[in-house]
């Protein structure tokens, strides 16, 4: 895919043997990747691999049993997630990154209108100026090709495409450099899938975002990763480029995962 | 390790098998001792039967299929690089700005005009967008793509159609280093024509090639040296 990769940058943010028990239960164990500015990195597993576990960890929501998570916050300083103060966090998780859940419910506030839900970000980074607000909301509602005229309608009248780019477009709204996506396509029609990743995969080159996405869908992976990492059993068992890895597998679970997709 | 020093593409003792754990862990070995060179401005055809391995060669030239063992060297901006033990950016900023790959299959985005996946590799490269949709226009006229199918994607295009389009897509930049897998399978003659020129072309601009062809012909028209793949024959 088109991208902004540069070759000699920093990492934005480091895993480091990072491990999550829950008692005697391993969700992950002995993780450790760099993820680069401009960098689409796709985990794919099947369900209980650890892939969602890990990017609960990844994004601070989870504290892990061991290793740690570093993040390179604006002034270029790599930080250890743990050791972040309050006002940092805030301003990882309201501004620098964003996260887009699978469920657009979870995300979003269903009850209040649209461009609410996007300018509610913009506030809290300071802005103070409703029309400057509403404009900007507006922008990205038809960035994300929703009809402007459905700026004042509440979420739940929209439909799940509707939903799911507006979630979009309220995390994109604030320039973050960074993006969790947890299966962004799940539970969408294939004809409304396909609209949303050319919608993401235009994005995130445009701004030259890095993301890690969650999928379970190869096809996901292939449409907007540079890499991938494949888990099983809470571990990485291969990774490495997006294509490598699909079209050259090596381990077994991974080429029992291409195999099962239907030919195109 | 050391590189030829004019090299484009310096391919030494690379190995390649697969190994399928689906069927009991059958190992199937593909090539074995590869060696070979490509100088700027010249065109090797690898060669060799059905199954000898010439795609498998051309996919670990571009980083596609890893290899087991040797060096493959690519001049990417100036260095040689070893794809086989480059980090996985290394091997995206080579694909961006070194190695084009031209296949037989487009595998375009859905939804994506035709003139939008031609331009693309340029506008990846920093070249501004109506020019670029300017430059692949020329290059899908010169392929008799009629311009009413432009603004359509590719998806819905006939064989030849799409290889055409998957040819202007493969030609349009000016990378140093291009690969081709049978380019002008599925083509009628004046559009075989056509990509014989677009290579003869290709060559004056110091272009380093390997292609793969089955046609007798179109072979001795763009052949500078023939690699015969059978003598990297892994199966012992």
């Amino acid at each position: 895919m088109a991208d902004r990769l540069t070759e000699n940058d920093e990492p934005l943010l480091v895993a480091e043997n990072l491990a999550k028990n829950y008692g005697r239960l391993v969700a992950c164990r002995d993780i450790s990747f760099s993820l680069y500015p401009g960098e689409v990195l796709a985990v794919v597993g099947e369900s209980g691999s650890g892939k969602s576990t890990l990017l609960q960890l990844l994004s601070a929501q989870l504290v892990p049993s061991a290793g740690r998570v570093s993040y390179r916050m604006r002034d270029g300083v790599l930080r250890d997630l743990a050791s972040l103060g309050e006002a940092e966090r805030r301003f990882l998780f309201r501004t620098d990154w964003g996260f887009v859940h699978q469920d657009p419910a979870q995300g979003l506030r269903m009850a209040v209108s649209a461009g609410a839900n996007v300018g509610e970000r913009l506030m809290a980074v300071g802005w103070n100026h409703y029309g400057r607000i509403r404009q900007a909301a507006q922008n990205w509602l038809e960035r994300v090709e929703i009809e402007t005229s459905r700026i004042d309608d509440a979420p739940c009248t929209y439909s799940g495409g509707m939903r799911q780019r507006l979630q979009i477009a309220r995390n994109l709204v604030t320039e973050p450099r960074l993006v969790f996506m947890d299966e962004p396509t799940g539970g969408l029609d294939v004809s409304v899938q396909a609209r949303l990743l050319d919608l993401m995969r235009n994005l995130v080159s445009e701004l030259g975002l890095a993301a890690v996405i969650v999928t379970h869908d190869l096809a996901v992976a292939r449409l907007l990763s540079h890499r991938v990492m494949v888990m099983k059993g809470g571990q990485v068992i291969e990774t490495g480029l997006t294509d490598q890895v699909l079209d050259d597998p090596r381990e077994p679970y991974t080429q029992l995962l291409v195999s099962s997709i239907l030919p195109p | 390790m050391s590189f030829a020093m004019t090299a484009m593409i310096d391919v030494n003792n690379a190995e390649k098998t697969f190994t399928m754990h689906l069927q009991g862990g059958v190992e199937l070995p593909v090539v074995r001792g590869v060696s070979f060179h490509v100088d700027a401005g010249e065109c090797v055809v690898l060669s060799g039967p059905s199954g000898a391995g010439k795609s498998s060669i051309l996919k670990m030239i571009y980083g596609n299929y890893r290899c087991d063992a040797g060096h493959i060297g690519v001049r990417h901006r100036g260095v040689m690089v070893d794809l086989v033990t480059a980090e996985p950016r290394q091997v995206l900023g080579v694909r961006r700005s070194t190695i084009g790959y031209v296949s037989q299959f487009l595998r375009a985005v859905p939804r994506v005009p035709t003139i939008d996946v031609v331009a693309e590799p340029l506008i990846a490269n920093g070249v501004a967008r109506e020019d670029a949709r300017e430059r692949a226009g020329r290059l899908l006229r010169r392929l008799n793509i009629p311009e009413r199918l432009w603004r359509l994607p590719p998806s819905t295009f006939s064989g030849g159609e799409q290889q055409r389009v998957n040819i202007a897509h493969g030609f349009i930049s000016e990378y140093p280093i291009l690969l081709l897998d049978e380019p002008t399978a599925s083509l009628d003659a004046a559009n075989r024509a056509v990509v014989v020129s677009l290579i003869e072309e290709k060559k004056r601009q110091g272009i380093a090639m390997v292609a793969i062809v089955h046609d007798d012909e179109i072979r001795r028209e763009i052949a500078d040296r023939i690699v015969d793949v059978t003598a990297f024959a892994a199966a012992a």
